[in-house]
């Protein structure tokens, strides 16, 4: 059983609701929060996020929460899941908005093109797929049927793909997941996606990233 | 590979399971709280929740209801019925609903759709469009349940929602509502090949094989299901009930 509390980042977008049902499914303890302090005595964060990338880091600057993060983060390596929104705002830039992003991965944000082949391919990619593990990490699937929910219309763009953990394929490869040192991200909706977010939920709060 | 969606379309009318048939006839078929218990334990991809009686009567959005709903919902979650405002879409999406459905209150302003879009993102909002077949040929669009007719075009509207920032569309064929002899294909044809977003198919569902045609010849990239999913046999005894993945898989493109 997971006893390390998730500390779930509330800055005004995405669902922390759903992320906490899903926590407590999965035998998580956690709390949602804004205040700097919790975030910063935290052993474990969770960034979920729906919306805008420029309207996520406005809500994150307003709520002074910026330095809080990149103190806990990469300071204090406190192990943190980024959901969706919440991953693409830990790239350096996305071609969403303006505002520079935390800028924690070596990454940009990119908005979907398709060759021409793959026309017809709908933006957002919405709906449930499956994904490949490029490599050992905790965010891989131990179900053989496993599948998540996504719902975005930008993805990552890694410079080095070793950073990768799960790939997807829609019209060509979309980045599923990625973990780097302390720092890890889906682009799926873990806690909209059955028990396979549960397990993958429940195998972040038992995650001890080396080093941190 | 991404899956093409398979949806129960729940109906609700004063805090009850309803289905209807041709949008009349509300009938009775359960408890909303423990069909969405029973999908979530059939890992159904969505759940469509609509009241159908938020827009026309005073009782207006059950609240309450939809936040229990979504608490049981280990899935996304769509409910629309009665949203006339940004705040209103703020409260449900709070509650942990991932979409909100907007019809009549786009009817009558469809910049509705573009400032719950600005708020929440394009994917948090479902154009739902009815539609009715015209007795010479043709389809015309209506809101408030099937009750009130729209001057524009299927096609005109659907590409007018998509423009206002509408991150789905939900198109509803009225004649096909509770019938199940099949999607209006036709139809969601029409509407898939007229956006880009993707487009959820609903009335008319009466087997699985439905499903995979409205997908395949339809090019729906989902196939909602009502019905289907809450009747069982010919005599239409209720059973909450739901195709398994690998009837679908079977079906699906």
């Amino acid at each position: 059983m997971s006893n390390s509390k998730v500390v779930v980042v509330n800055y005004g977008l995405g669902n922390p609701s759903s992320v906490r049902n899903m926590l407590r499914k999965a035998g998580c303890e956690s709390e949602v929060t804004s205040e700097p302090a919790a975030i910063l005595a935290a052993s474990r964060l969770l960034l979920p996020g729906v919306g805008a990338f420029d309207h996520g880091m406005q809500n994150l600057a307003d709520l002074g929460l910026i330095d809080v993060l990149n103190e806990a983060v990469l300071v204090r390596k406190t192990p943190i899941l980024g959901i969706c929104l919440g991953l693409q705002l830990m790239s350096r830039r996305s071609e969403e908005g303006v505002a520079p992003g935390l800028g924690w991965l070596g990454a940009d944000t990119v908005r979907f093109r398709f060759t021409q082949a793959a026309d017809g391919f709908r933006v957002p990619h919405m709906g449930w797929n499956t994904v490949v593990a490029t490599r050992q990490t905790f965010l891989r699937p131990p179900e053989a049927d496993a599948r998540f929910y996504f719902v975005h219309s930008y993805h990552l763009r890694f410079d080095d793909p070793g950073d990768v953990a799960l790939m997807a394929d829609y019209g060509g490869p979309v980045v599923a997941a990625a973990v780097r040192d302390n720092i890890a991200g889906t682009q799926f909706h873990p806690e909209k996606s059955h028990r396979f977010g549960l397990t993958l939920l429940r195998s972040f709060a038992d995650w001890f990233p080396s080093g941190a | 590979m991404l899956r093409p969606r398979a949806i129960p379309c729940l109906l609700l009318l004063n805090g009850r399971l309803v289905k209807t048939v041709r949008f009349e006839r509300a009938k009775y078929v359960g408890d909303p709280i423990n069909a969405v218990r029973i999908f979530n334990d059939m890992e159904v991809d969505e759940i469509v929740v609509l009241d159908i009686g938020a827009t026309p009567s005073a009782t207006g959005i059950p609240f309450d209801l939809i936040g229990e709903m979504a608490s049981e919902c280990f899935m996304p979650m769509v409910y629309g019925g009665g949203i006339r405002s940004v705040e209103e879409a703020r409260r449900i999406i709070r509650l942990g609903v991932e979409k909100v459905a907007i019809n009549s209150a786009a009817a009558a302003d469809v910049s509705l759709v573009t400032r719950v879009a600005d708020a929440f993102g394009a994917q948090a909002v479902v154009a739902s469009v009815d539609v009715r077949k015209k007795i010479f040929g043709g389809y015309r669009v209506y809101s408030h349940g099937g009750r009130r007719p729209l001057s524009t075009s299927v096609v005109e509207w659907v590409h007018r929602l998509e423009q206002a920032g509408a991150g789905e569309i939900l198109v509803t064929a009225i004649d096909r509502d509770g019938m199940m002899n099949g999607y209006d294909v036709d139809l969601v044809r029409l509407v898939s090949s007229a956006v880009r977003v993707p487009v959820i198919a609903a009335g008319g569902a009466g087997t699985v094989s439905d499903m995979g045609e409205v997908v395949g010849k339809g090019g729906a990239s989902a196939a909602a299901v009502g019905s289907l999913a809450v009747y069982q046999g010919r005599n239409r005894a209720v059973l909450i009930n739901f195709p398994t993945p690998a009837q679908l898989k079977a079906v699906m493109p």
